[in-house]
């Protein structure tokens, strides 16, 4: 049967098991919303571009499936590089669809033309432009294709006007035919082997997982192996759930803020088995003295990603999850293994002490001062860790990572490349629509909530229950914390001199707004936004306006120098 | 150190435009690059011609391999290879050292491919050493112009390599 480009697009994204698309129409892509309007996908309008494209991350994050988005052409497709960006960092699939001006006045300066394609191809995994109906399945397919394997990340599809309206045979390929792509996925054997004896001779063992070990679903490969061989785990900012953040060998983050004990424990390896990580500058610190005693073992599905900042000395190129089954099966046997534990024991004992001596912790504020910290403890405490977290970027990004402890894969999902704020309210209602039924809390500072707080109108039009805790200092406070270290306290621009009231903002957009200034209110507010299943809740919690995150290691510092509390 | 890098790529929209933003996005330096159809039309060769240390070529080639376009990434410079340049150089000649100008093309095994009465054109192919030699031989008659296409190189392996 022949249909137009944009019935043969909307059947596509209906093979490829899309249920959600996250998009805001306009001009060039009202062929594509009127297939819409009578068929079976969901599709959730939001306020901002930049919104859909992280909604579609936050699905995508949370749920392990591709997230869509549909935009019109020019400034629609323009408001959603922020979104792509931050994907392409974190390597998130998600497939977004720009309407283009018709492929005859490309290049013309026509009304709401933007060429998104040489835009975005710094921030695209692959992109494309569409400018023959008889293209369009194979490179739906190729997209959806690319942004899913592999290393996964984002892919941008343009689709001019004339060819959604063309009319074409609908058959939908039953792969993607690409040469020129082919990820590799089995790690080299005798690189594994190799790797295996390095670990089982070392003395001082560290895993160092980052955001692939999530990507790939390698958390349960993980845990056997660190459990099997009695290794410590510290894991990056994008790894947080891919270890339980309770269990006994867990050492926190490592990096600039960081633990002390995972810190240390990196400086003075000498074995790092880095897993899906890619030694960010945030994490290493001073790269020189990073693991400077260190046989280096990197598992990346990235070639480019392997010696890249750091020297690597056996490298096994390949998925995670498929990689750390290859160890799990070439472990010594019980008995040995027992040997081994013995011979790990004054390494782990080192570790404990380091833990115990140099916990997480904070100052608890003067008698009815609310420090941001608690907020997070008590959010962590009243949800018993069930949650899906998002954040914003700033100190309640980091006070997110150091006093919630996520047990779980894909319950953390924060912008860590990028680090864009604006990131936490859109990914969070992403989160919910994905898992209508989980607590999804988004730990919100006061300066970034405003960069997307439009999509409340988002959440209250679904009623998604997304809730928002704003750990407001009234600072741009992770800025003001460099001002006060670095600058001398000269808090140049950081002071939100005129906030909204978030209560009243929250109840005009058809939500609920609590406040609590003092800590015994916590508990109560919280209960309260836990309580609420139909609409959005933003919580404002007014705390300490100069309180620090710590520890921290100044930038050009190695891992070993931290700022204690 | 300078390294010869052939890439085939899919003939496709933009893709120039991704492989020379790859370099430029991530600090990469050219020296040239060159493109066109191989004998399938739905590939091409890019030649390019860069510089970095081991370190560096190793994430040009890995970074480039990364590419969905890139088909086939090779690093010559490690093995035999044939590589080849074209220039056209005009050059002013008065009439007494005509004979003079000739004779240089002929060293050089270059052609005159267009004459004026006050210039010749002269179409030269040959490594970068060479191209040099005659431009400095000629340079002092007067050079009006120069086009150089930059590098175009194949391996001397009798193998054609296929796919990544
Ligand atoms: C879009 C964007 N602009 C600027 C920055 C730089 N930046 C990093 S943290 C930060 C402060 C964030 O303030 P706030 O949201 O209030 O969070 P807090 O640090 O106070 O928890 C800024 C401005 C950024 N990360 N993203």
């Amino acid at each position: 049967m022949k249909m137009t480009g944009a019935r043969i697009l909307i059947e596509s994204l209906l093979k490829e098991g899309v249920d959600t698309i996250f998009g805001f129409p306009g001009g060039v892509v009202l062929p594509i919303y009127d297939v819409l309007y009578d068929s079976p996908l969901k599709h959730v309008l939001v306020r901002h571009e930049q919104g859909a494209v992280h909604m579609a991350d936050g699905y995508a994050r949370a749920s392990g499936r591709p997230g869509v988005v549909v935009v019109t052409s020019g400034p629609g497709a323009t408001n959603t590089v922020t979104g792509i960006a931050t994907a392409y960092m974190d390597s998130i699939p998600v497939v977004v669809f720009t309407g283009q001006v018709p492929t005859a006045l490309i290049g013309n300066d026509a009304f709401q033309e933007a060429d998104i394609v040489g835009i975005t191809r710094p921030c695209t995994k692959h992109n494309y432009l569409v400018k023959d109906i008889k293209e369009l399945t194979k490179t739906i397919k190729e997209a959806f294709h690319v942004a899913t394997t592999g290393r996964p990340g984002p892919v941008l599809v343009d689709l001019p006007k004339d060819v959604l309206i063309a009319m074409a045979e609908f058959k939908y390929p039953a792969a993607a035919e690409l040469p020129g792509y082919q990820p590799k996925y089995k790690g080299h054997g005798g690189q594994v082997k190799k790797a295996m004896a390095r670990i089982l001779k070392a003395r001082k063992p560290v895993i160092y997982a980052g955001g692939g070990v999530i990507l790939s679903d390698a958390a349960p490969e993980l845990k056997t192996l660190a459990e099997k061989l009695h290794i410590p785990v510290t894991t990056t900012l994008m790894g947080m759930g891919g270890f339980p953040g309770t269990h006994s060998l867990y050492m926190g983050m490592l990096g600039m803020h960081g633990t002390y004990a995972a810190n240390m424990a990196v400086t003075n390896t000498d074995c790092l088995i880095a897993i899906g990580a890619r030694f960010d500058d945030r994490v290493t610190g001073k790269i020189d003295e990073f693991a400077p005693y260190a046989t280096i073992i990197h598992i990346d599905i990235d070639p480019t990603s392997i010696s890249k900042n750091v020297e690597v000395d056996v490298p096994i190129v390949g998925d995670v999850k498929g990689i750390l089954r290859e160890m799990g099966k070439i472990l010594p046997k019980q008995k040995e293994l027992k040997e081994h534990e013995k011979e790990l024991q004054p390494w782990l004992k080192e570790v404990k002490k380091w833990e115990r001596t140099h916990k997480l912790s904070y100052k608890p504020g003067k008698k009815g001062v609310l420090k941001p910290q608690y907020v997070v403890e008590k959010l962590y405490e009243l949800t018993k860790g069930n949650a899906i977290i998002t954040t914003e970027v700033g100190q309640n990004q980091m006070w997110a990572a150091q006093f919630f402890k996520f047990k779980k894969p894909r319950t953390f999902l924060s912008s860590g490349g990028l680090g864009t704020m604006g990131y936490g309210l859109p990914a969070a209602i992403g989160a919910q629509v994905a898992f209508p039924k989980k607590t999804v809390i988004d730990i919100a500072g006061d300066g970034s909530i405003q960069m997307n707080i439009q999509e409340m109108a988002t959440a209250v039009q679904y009623k998604l229950p997304v809730k928002v805790a704003i750990l407001n200092n009234r600072y741009l406070g992770m800025v003001r914390q460099w001002q006060e270290f670095f600058y001398d306290k000269r808090y140049s621009h950081t002071c939100m001199g005129k906030l909204p009231d978030f209560v009243k903002l929250a109840e005009a957009y058809g939500g609920v707004g609590l406040r609590a200034s003092k800590p015994e209110e916590v508990e109560a507010v919280i209960k309260k936004a836990l309580k609420v299943t139909d609409r959005p809740v933003l919580m404002d919690f007014v705390v300490a306006p100069e309180e620090g995150v710590y520890p921290m290691v100044p930038t050009g510092e190695p891992l070993n120098k931290m700022l204690l509390v | 150190m300078r390294h010869t890098i052939s890439v085939l790529v899919s003939n496709e929209f933009g893709v120039l435009s991704k492989i020379s933003g790859l370099f430029s996005g991530r600090g990469f330096n050219i020296e040239s690059l060159c493109v066109a159809e191989t004998l399938d039309p739905e590939v091409s060769r890019m030649t390019i011609v860069t510089r970095g240390d081991d370190k560096v070529i190793e994430q040009i080639t890995k970074q480039l391999n990364k590419l969905v376009s890139v088909l086939k990434v090779h690093d010559l410079t490690a093995e035999e290879h044939i590589g080849r340049e074209l220039a056209l150089i005009k050059v002013s000649v008065a009439a007494e050292n005509r004979a003079e100008v000739l004779s240089i093309v002929d060293i050089f095994r270059a052609k005159v491919v267009d004459v004026s009465p006050r210039s010749y054109t002269i179409e030269t192919t040959g490594d970068e050493q060479k191209l040099r030699a005659i431009v400095e031989l000629l340079r002092p008659f007067g050079i009006k112009e120069v086009a150089r296409t930059g590098r175009i190189a194949l391996s001397r392996s009798h193998r054609a390599k296929q796919g990544k």
